[in-house]
């Protein structure tokens, strides 16, 4: 399935928003968690990711941090904020509201389908 | 292993080479490469298949540039990534002539109504009054060309500067009134923001579009003074090599000054949007100069009234040059916004600003108390009215500025919060400037 680029654009803010509540990460870990939560079904061009990121810090949803683990690589890591939680929450609303009403008005051709299709 | 680093070598000069893409996203694209590459490896990829892999799910570069232009507008408002370098100069090269054209239509309608009012020998007050009508509707309408304007906006352009002919026309003023006086310079606010509308293709609601002319105005002032230091030079020149050989160089100043001063308004339009390179490297510098400067002069002023106070010294003259310094500060403050890079953290140069910024806040402080106690023993007047308002106005942003402006600094807040509060802060000038052409003349009966 080819999920439309609009979407996808559409979503890539509260993913990632989502991603980040989960706690402070750098954009590739950033990147593999998007695909094991749509189990491959997003497919993002990874240099997007980064503008996308740096858009969040100057509004002040994430905060920035060169790091070092131990064993590693030197990356940049982004923190959600307390704004950025307020955004998230935002977002959730507006998603849900729309994945609501897509539900109602879906609701009875899907679970239909469902009989039909012996499932 | 060696090829890798090879690779990943080339792959960094041909990213890096991108104006949008900054050296420290470079530092995290190649770490993104090479985590990706160690993936790769480690589900059996050869690194010369894992290194393509990796790039080809990196983007193609143009899309990529693009993104980060797009996010990054302030390090590269030129945009020359999105047509190429090289197209650029023929570009420049085709705007020239309509360009021109509109600078010659400016240059000629100045002339006739110069004419027609026999100026200098006599100076109608019409002539004042309309000069800047018959120049930025030019430098608009070239916008609106250049921008492809729909229909409806156009519509919306060419009505307002009708708007504007009526309403400092059909006013009956009086000889020599100060409410006229006043009127023809706020008109210019109004006027160069219909000129904003056109630069900003009638997207109003677009914060990034407002900071582009923020930072087209600064860019342009700067042009424009350039061109009047040099014609001013030629002048000169002309009038001394002229003068001797019997021909009269003031006949010729009565020609060229006014047809050049309104040209050059476009030609310098022109320039800001085709020679960006240029004053790219320039602005910011005379910025970084002049910031400092003024924050020095208003920390002593504030200094020095603060402790002889304003007293008898206070007359309408200095009222002025302080309204007039406030509103320079604000520019440099505001120019300086928007030729800063954002993705930065807060560093000496916000600091000084906020110097700036909390020096002209006394002053204006200052400035507001002395003019209460004035209206209160005096009473009203024109001049006082306008001179408050905008007083009141630039308290308002000022206090606000500093307050975002020392959140940012104490890294509580962000860049985009202080550039989203003056953004969303313009109109309210436009509004209060449209007053005072519309509504205070007949408030204080034209006197």
């Amino acid at each position: 399935m080819q999920i439309d680029k609009d979407l996808v654009a559409a979503s890539a803010t509260p993913m990632v928003l989502a991603i980040l509540a989960e706690g402070s990460n750098y954009g590739y870990a950033i990147l593999k968690r998007v695909r094991e939560l749509s189990e491959g079904e997003l497919e993002w061009t990874d240099g997007m990711l980064y503008p996308l990121l740096h858009r969040l810090d100057r509004f002040g949803f994430v905060t920035t941090e060169w790091r070092t683990p131990p064993e590693g690589r030197r990356r940049k890591y982004y923190a959600l904020t307390d704004e950025g939680h307020a955004a998230l929450a935002e977002q959730k609303r507006q998603w849900v509201t729309v994945t609501r009403a897509l539900g109602d008005v879906w609701g009875g051709g899907l679970s239909q389908l469902a009989v039909q299709g012996g499932i | 292993m060696e090829s890798l680093e090879l690779q990943i070598a080339e792959w960094r000069s041909f990213v890096g080479r991108q104006p949008a893409v900054g050296g420290r996203d470079m530092e995290e694209l190649e770490t993104h490469l090479r985590d990706q590459v160690a993936d790769l490896n480690a589900a059996g990829l050869a690194d010369d298949e894992a290194f393509l892999v990796a790039v080809k799910r990196m983007g193609g570069l143009d899309v990529l540039s693009r993104e980060f232009a797009r996010e990054h507008s302030g390090r590269l408002w030129r945009q020359l990534v999105l047509s190429g370098a090289e197209d650029d100069a023929a570009a420049v090269d085709n705007r020239w002539p309509e360009a021109l054209l509109f600078a010659v239509g400016a240059a000629v309608a100045i002339q006739i109504a110069r004419v027609v009012a026999a100026f200098p020998e006599e100076e109608p007050a019409w002539l004042f009054r309309n000069a800047i009508l018959l120049v930025l509707p030019f430098l608009a309408g070239w916008f609106a060309r250049r921008r492809q304007l729909p229909r409806r906006q156009s519509l919306v352009l060419a009505g307002s500067f009708l708007a504007a002919a009526v309403a400092i026309n059909v006013y009956p003023w009086g000889d020599g009134g100060t409410t006229q006086g006043l009127a023809t310079v706020h008109l210019l606010v109004v006027l160069w923001f219909v000129v904003a509308y056109a630069y900003i293709g009638g997207d109003v609601a677009s914060h990034e579009k407002r900071m582009d002319f923020v930072r087209f105005s600064g860019e342009w002032f700067i042009y424009y003074v350039l061109i009047a230091l040099g014609g001013g030079v030629l002048m000169a020149l002309t009038a001394g090599i002229l003068g001797p050989a019997g021909i009269d160089a003031e006949r010729i100043a009565e020609w060229v000054i006014p047809s050049g001063a309104a040209g050059a308004v476009i030609v310098a339009a022109l320039l800001v949007e085709s020679k960006q390179r240029v004053v790219e490297n320039m602005a910011p510098v005379l910025t970084m100069l002049f910031t400092p400067l003024f924050a020095v002069m208003l920390t002593v002023a504030a200094f020095a009234y603060a402790l002889t106070g304003f007293g008898r010294a206070f007359d309408r003259e200095l009222l002025g040059l302080f309204d007039v310094l406030m509103v320079v500060v604000l520019g440099l403050v505001l120019y300086g916004m928007s030729a800063r890079d954002r993705s930065k953290p807060p560093g000496w140069m916000d600091r000084i600003q906020l110097v700036a910024v909390v020096g002209a806040l006394l002053l204006d402080v200052m400035v507001l108390v002395s003019m209460a106690t004035r209206i209160g023993d005096l009473g009203l007047t024109a001049n006082r009215v306008a001179a408050l308002g905008l007083n009141l106005l630039l308290l308002v942003n000022l206090a606000m500025t500093a307050w975002l402006s020392f959140r940012f600094l104490s890294e509580r807040g962000t860049f985009h919060r202080v550039e989203r509060w003056q953004t969303a802060y313009l109109p309210v000038f436009a509004v209060w400037a449209a007053a005072v052409v519309v509504v205070l003349p007949p408030a204080f009966s034209f006197a």
